[in-house]
């Protein structure tokens, strides 16, 4: 009966195709007028218009030749219409626009399409499906869009959401092609808005995407639907695929031998997963297996089998006794992508990729003249920076910046030879610890300063030779220094007074009170002394200070900024202006010489102008500013660097070592804790993985391989 | 006072006897005393003791320690008989780090003394108990620690009073009468009852605690040995030389410490009967549950061992009990022995505390022990800590908790935790820039003591600050209360955090395990995980686990499963400092869980960096920005442009050159600088985690 049925069926078919065949493909060029009379109601038509003059055959009308066969699986025909001069039609059009093609649905014109975008077959059968199903797919492009229909369908349906780089591509034919056969039964949707995509989801977002919205089941309007995404390229063949999956039940409960069950997921080449459990437990497996089947869905089948203790399993099931629904998790995607675990292997080799621990290595069997400091202990470190006013360097022997720093302090230590009064010192934290610890020094490298009578001092410049020696040099001199005469202080200002210094400050602060301002004074004097080692500062306010503030022209407070390179002096009123104030506009000032360099400064906006100044400029660069305009919106700045991941290869590890086919003895016990969970369910396994772990790590590189072949050869033995 | 706090004892039966005592002691003139107060009060002046009381001085706390003894540490003055400690003072390290030496000075205590380090005190690789003794009495002398000797605390009970730090006070009454009221009681009375097993027979055997230690006592005899622990072995070490043979009997099979990694279980010193046993030199050892044994005395005073339940059976005449030789007449044990000595270990003395305590026993195995959390506090009482060997419970046969090279790490953490509890002193930490968090980490992995010692009990923590640009550093954690870390602590976790932990390999160690096989070391980085000695595992966790999540664990975790997880490999030398095998990986790892680049940068690329992005790497950020930036010397550079991680500035001079010496000559068009990728060689796809 049944038989008769589909050959009957076979038959129908058969006709349909050669009255397609007959009526559309290689039809003959119609008129428009004997074209409008052949037109069927309520059919559609793909029609192209062609002058008398075109050219019978161009990449189009071979293109829209072979589109017309899959067009005919849709029910939609293909006709070719030959405008003859004597029969005028308005879609003959003009010769302008002689590359149109038409789509109608009976006499009625649907869509006109400019051929360009019909550029080949699955533009073709795209734009067209495409039009044809203007309401079962819905072309979104916003998050709220598809907010509202995800709300609106809550409940009710399901959602097919998908997207493609551009309409017209294959993946659009193919979601387009699926919506022909579901658009009844879900809602498409569809997007060429890529920040839709990232809204969704993680993952990569250079690919076309189809994610399946679980919304049916939703009954709560606030609960999402749940996502599922398509893993596969999208083909028409795996869209189907992937929906017929979604379609499955998400949960088959089944009783007796698994061997002959089979489900939608067995058919497309899926594995099925068997979740063991009990009647005693049901309610506790079933909603485990729910979790663990929306965990895979999509990737496997999850059924839920009750009381199955028979024995004589054939080879193809395996058993998994797993201490975690993870690692079953794990073990599915595992044995999906195992071309894809091959990835550790390409960790072989790390590389030292940090600049500063590269050559610090590199340069290790150098031997420094680490003589030329001295270096303390914790029986020494005490009695040393007390006896004498020192310099100490923190720093520890296996970190890389402290040894990078402790070159450039020994190039110090060679420029101040013989000629510094300052002791140069250095404590390896890695060995002293403690004493870096009473030094309240917790990271390296850190420069302190100790002088008699004074607080230590920590060192807050550029860890470089230059700026250290300066920071030495500088501190030989008070901060700010007592200007006694206004000799005194014309010779401080133009670099007279201390001239071995203007070579390491090229500028000198010259801070201007009266004697009554006493609160002025304290506020500049410690400025001074917290710019100490960085700008050379003077005061003076003497009775007749007044000289000196009618000679640059400013009223007291103020302070005088020599610039020895250039031989200005500039001046500047203080006004109610604090520590900190005092501090910044010194600072400021010293910061001004960069603006040297040659940038123009009319082509930077101010907050551009302001980020460069802050920068120290360590290389003599000279840019110019069509560089900079181009350069700085650069995008932010991201590190690409692998790691290890232990607990994936501990997963593994552990997913590959339980999965084994139980011995028929221990079977039950083993199935009801798999599917009770039990967290150490393990011990009895464990025992044994001395041996294993013996075995891996004898391998450098392929221990995934190695573990299978050690499981292999368990499996033999059981 | 003393009568108000005896009288709800008044409805205990059982009980009788130390109410009476109480009573003659309550009307003793003594008693008219008020009772003293104090915030703290220690209960014995062992190690723990004085350890905590150091603490608590430190820190200027009112406290008090009771001691039964003249002097601290009686315990010592005793035990071991044979005055051998096998706790070892290793005196020479190679390295003057005194942090890392502390890893392998097992006696010292906690100080800022220098002097006060054991190996002062001995020169001994196992030293003489009496200079444990005089150490600990030059510890709570030259420390000045407040102990009160003579003094034995003879009953503790509990007075509620809502005023109170934990809603009570713990009354302390000692042999005098005189009751003292402490806020916060901290027992650390160590294990002071030899363990007794209660079997027919019993009564003829000698006790650890009082055999003779002269080896002429034991000439020419059959001797048996019951227990199989440490005091068990070092009996035998004593006499094996003179006797006949020794039989050694317990319940089961010798655990030896480096099979098992636990200090506790029968170290190398001690076991010479191993190597007689094993080459047949008549001594032996055999397994059996001890309160099954009867030992029946013969008439000529000899020793016989059968069974109870041949005893229960039969008559009383000793010559006629049946023995199992009667049936089975190749029987181990049918020789008759001359002396049957127990060295059976000791528990904790649960007598002088009042049942209002609720100071309970702990699981099967770890019964001679109170039960206690993994903060040290008792489960019954608040306030009530157990310190020192008593509180062994947390990690018996695990780590070092019992021994002093690990309680005065786990006293310290108690008094952390008192000084966030009851004074506002969150737990000590120190704030570094995210670019210090590999450094902060290889420092103490390679000098921590606390963490080598209790490995797997305390563990440092990293708190991560907001976005991840600096962490707080915290020492020594007790592990297993991660999910009370901001209570315990007063310290913020908001934003992940990192446990570094110390771990030997799962399944390597064990008493059946064979821990020479030929490829027990791993040498390779990415086989870390698979490390089996001692090595620092990294934890990281996005959120502060919960309380369930740390209490069902998986199986053999020392945590809940973490965000990420990375080993650091395991190091024959304990030297974790190796730029490629040990800090490369480790820097990875945390930045892929913090997703930001943790390496550090010269200045010339900071800059460079500066000019072509709007966002720099942190070390640039955190030093190059702030004026703070490495300069680093020539030869350096060379190295760097060597290994092309360093931008050539030779060659870019060459093209810049011409404006370099013409300041003011623009090339026209300017000059495409390509933003010069010292990054690009690493642009390899990253895995995720």
């Amino acid at each position: 009966m049944s038989s008769s049925f589909s050959v009957f069926r076979a038959g129908i078919s058969f006709v349909m195709m050669c009255i397609f065949y007959t009526s559309a493909v290689d039809s003959p060029e119609l008129s428009p007028q004997k074209f409008f009379s052949t037109l069927q109601p309520g059919k559609a038509t793909l029609v192209y218009f062609c002058q008398p003059e075109c050219p019978r055959t161009s990449v189009f009308l071979e293109e829209l030749n072979e589109a017309a066969k899959p067009l005919q699986d849709y029910g939609i025909s293909v006709a070719k219409v030959n405008c003859i001069t004597e029969e005028t039609s308005r879609y003959c059009g003009s010769e302008k626009d002689l590359m149109k093609a038409y789509l109608f649905r009976g006499n009625i014109p649907l869509r006109e399409f400019p051929t360009d975008t019909l550029f080949d077959v699955d533009a073709i059968v795209a734009h067209v499906l495409f039009a044809l199903l203007f309401n079962e797919v819905k072309y979104i492009t916003t998050v709220g869009d598809l907010q509202n229909i995800e709300n609106a369908l809550k409940g009710k349906g399901n959602i097919a959401f998908s997207y493609v780089r551009a309409i017209g591509t294959p993946e659009h034919r193919a979601v387009m092609e699926a919506a022909f056969v579901y658009g009844t039964t879900y809602q498409f949707v569809l997007t060429t808005e890529i920040a839709l995509l990232q809204s969704i989801g993680p993952e990569d977002i250079e690919y076309p995407h189809l994610y399946f919205f679980h919304c049916k089941p939703v009954l709560d309007l606030t609960q999402p639907c749940r996502r599922i995404l398509m893993r596969q390229s999208l083909t028409t063949l795996n869209i189907h695929q992937f929906i017929k999956i979604m379609e499955a039940p998400l949960l088959t409960e089944v009783a007796g031998d698994p061997r002959q069950v089979s489900t939608v997921h067995l058919q497309l080449g899926l594995p099925l997963v068997f979740i063991v459990g009990q009647q005693a437990t049901y309610e506790a497996d079933r909603t485990t297996a729910e979790w663990v089947a929306w965990r895979l869905l999509g990737k496997a089948g999850v059924l839920l089998l009750l009381r199955y203790f028979k024995h004589g399993i054939e080879t193809q099931v395996e058993f998994l006794a797993l201490s975690h629904i993870d690692l079953l998790v794990f073990h599915v995607e595992s044995t999906m992508n195992i071309e894809e675990t091959g990835k550790y292997e390409d960790m072989e080799e790390l590389n030292i990729d940090d600049e500063v621990e590269e050559t610090v290595y590199r340069d290790r069997k150098r031997q420094l003249p680490l003589e030329l400091t001295v270096e303390l202990t914790e029986e020494t470190f005490h009695e040393t920076v007390t006896a004498s006013d020192s310099i100490v360097l923190f720093y520890a022997g296996w970190q890389a910046v402290s040894m990078a720093f402790l070159q450039s302090y020994i190039d110090v230590a060679i420029k101040l030879k013989g000629t510094s009064t300052m002791l140069l010192a250095r404590v390896n934290c890695a060995d002293w610890s403690h004493v870096c610890t009473k030094q309240n020094v917790t990271e390296f490298p850190v420069v302190k300063m100790y002088k008699e009578g004074q607080n230590p001092v920590s060192y807050t410049g550029m860890l470089g030779t230059e700026d250290l020696l300066k920071f030495i040099q500088l501190n030989r001199i008070s901060c700010p220094v007592n200007i006694m005469s206004v000799q005194e202080a014309e010779e401080y200002l133009n670099g007279e007074l201390y001239k071995d210094l203007i070579s390491y400050s090229s500028m000198s602060v010259l801070g201007l009170f009266s004697p009554a301002m006493t609160r002025a004074k304290e506020e500049f004097t410690e400025a001074g002394s917290y710019l100490k080692g960085y700008v050379t500062t003077g005061i003076y306010s003497e009775e007749d200070v007044l000289r000196l503030s009618s000679k640059y022209t400013v009223t007291l407070p103020a302070l005088l900024l020599a610039r020895h390179k250039e031989g200005k002096i500039e001046s500047v009123p203080l006004v109610n202006v604090h520590v900190q104030d005092i501090v910044q506009i010194i600072t400021n000032a010293s910061l001004e010489t960069f603006v040297k360099f040659n940038l123009k400064q009319d082509n930077l906006r101010p907050s551009e102008y302001i980020h460069v100044m802050g920068f120290y400029i360590c290389s003599s660069l000279t840019l110019d500013s069509t560089f900079l305009a181009e350069v700085l919106p650069a995008q932010e700045w991201k590190p690409p660097l692998p790691a290890y991941d232990f607990l994936s290869m501990m997963d593994a590890a552990a997913s590959e070592h339980l999965t084994r086919k139980v011995p028929e003895c221990i079977k039950e016990t083993d199935m009801q804790e798999s599917d009770k969970e039990q967290p150490d369910d393990k011990s009895a396994i464990t025992e044994e993985s001395t041996g294993t772990l013996k075995m891996k790590h004898l391998s450098r590189s392929s221990w995934f391989e190695e573990a299978k072949k050690v499981l292999r050869h368990d499996n033999k033995e059981l | 006072m003393g009568l108000s706090a005896a009288a709800p004892l008044w409805g205990a039966p059982g009980l009788l006897l130390t109410i009476a005592l109480h009573l003659a002691l309550s009307l003793s003139p003594a008693q008219a005393r008020a009772p003293v107060l104090r915030d703290y009060c220690v209960l014995g002046a062992g190690p723990a003791g004085l350890q905590m009381a150091y603490f608590l001085q430190r820190a200027g706390r009112d406290y008090m320690v009771f001691e039964r003894a003249p002097g601290p540490g009686s315990f010592f003055t005793r035990y071991p008989r044979h005055r051998k400690l096998i706790s070892i003072n290793k005196r020479y390290t190679g390295k003057t780090n005194a942090e890392f030496n502390l890893r392998h000075d097992w006696n010292s205590l906690l100080s800022h003394d220098p002097r006060l380090l054991f190996r002062h005190y001995s020169d001994a690789y196992y030293p003489d108990a009496s200079d444990m003794v005089r150490y600990l009495s030059d510890f709570a002398e030259r420390l000045g620690l407040h102990v009160l000797y003579n003094t034995t605390i003879a009953h503790v009970t509990l007075n509620k009073d809502s005023g109170a730090w934990n809603g009570h006070y713990f009354i302390l009454t000692d042999h005098r009468g005189q009751a003292y009221q402490c806020s916060v009681l901290l027992v650390a009375t160590g294990l002071s009852v030899p363990n007794q097993v209660d079997f027919p027979g019993s009564e003829y055997v000698d006790g650890y605690e009082s055999v003779s230690v002269d080896p002429k006592d034991f000439v020419g005899q059959n001797v048996l040995i019951l227990g199989r622990g440490n005091s068990a072995f070092e009996t035998a070490e004593n006499i094996f030389s003179v006797t006949n043979f020794i039989h050694m009997l317990s319940r089961s099979r010798v655990r030896l410490s480096w099979a098992t990694h636990y200090v506790g279980d029968l170290r190398a010193i001690n076991n010479g009967l191993l190597d007689t046993y094993q080459l047949k030199s008549l001594d032996g050892l055999l397994e059996s549950d001890l309160t099954d044994l009867a030992i029946v005395k013969d008439h000529k005073g000899k020793f016989h061992i059968t069974l109870k339940l041949f005893m229960e059976a039969g008559n009383q005449s000793s010559d006629a009990i049946p023995l199992p030789q009667d049936n089975n007449d190749n029987f181990a044990m049918r020789v008759a022995y001359d002396r049957v000595i127990r060295c059976l270990g000791w528990k904790f003395d649960f007598s002088i505390f009042s049942k209002s305590l609720r100071l309970s026993s702990g699981s099967e195995l770890s019964k001679k022990y109170p039960l206690v959390r993994a903060s040290y506090e008792s489960k019954g009482s608040r306030g009530l800590f157990i310190l020192g060997t008593a509180s062994h419970s947390v990690d018996y046969r695990k780590s070092a908790g019992g021994f002093i090279h690990g309680f005065r790490y786990t006293v310290r953490a108690v008094h952390r935790l008192l000084e966030q509890r009851h004074h506002g002193m969150a737990w000590p930490s120190t704030e570094h820039p995210i670019t210090h968090l590999a450094s902060a980490i290889i420092r103490r992995i390679n000098e921590a003591s606390g963490l080598y010692q209790m490995f797997s009990v305390l563990a440092d923590v990293v708190l991560l600050k907001e976005n991840a640009t600096t962490f707080e550093y915290l020492e020594e954690f007790p592990m297993q209360m991660l999910a009370q870390l901001e209570t315990i602590t007063g310290r913020r976790a908001r934003h992940g955090l990192f446990v570094i932990n110390m771990e030997y390999g799962r399944n390597y160690s064990g008493p059946d395990k064979d821990v020479f096989f030929s490829d027990r070391s791993v040498g390779y980085m990415e086989d870390a995980w698979l490390s089996n000695f001692l090595h620092p595992v990294i934890y990281y966790y996005r959120h502060l686990p919960t309380e369930q999540e740390v209490r069902f664990r998986p199986a053999g975790w020392p945590l809940p499963r973490p965000s990420a997880l990375h080993h650091v490999v395991e190091d024959f030398l304990t030297d974790w400092t190796a730029p490629v095998g040990h800090i490369l990986p480790l820097r990875r790892f945390l930045e892929n869980c913090l997703d930001t680049d943790l390496r550090s940068f010269y200045a010339e690329s900071c800059f460079l960096f500066a000019l072509t992005h709007q966002k720099l790497p942190p070390f640039c950020q955190q030093g190059y920005l702030r004026m703070q930036g490495l300069m680093g010397t020539e030869s350096l550079r060379q190295h760097g442009v060597e290994s092309g991680l360093l931008w050539d500035s030779a060659t870019m001079g060459k093209r810049q050159g011409a404006s370099d010496q013409q300041p003011g000559d623009h090339r026209p068009g300017g000059h495409p600088l390509a933003p010069g990728p010292p990054v690009s060689p690493f642009n390899s796809n990253k895995e995720e985690l």
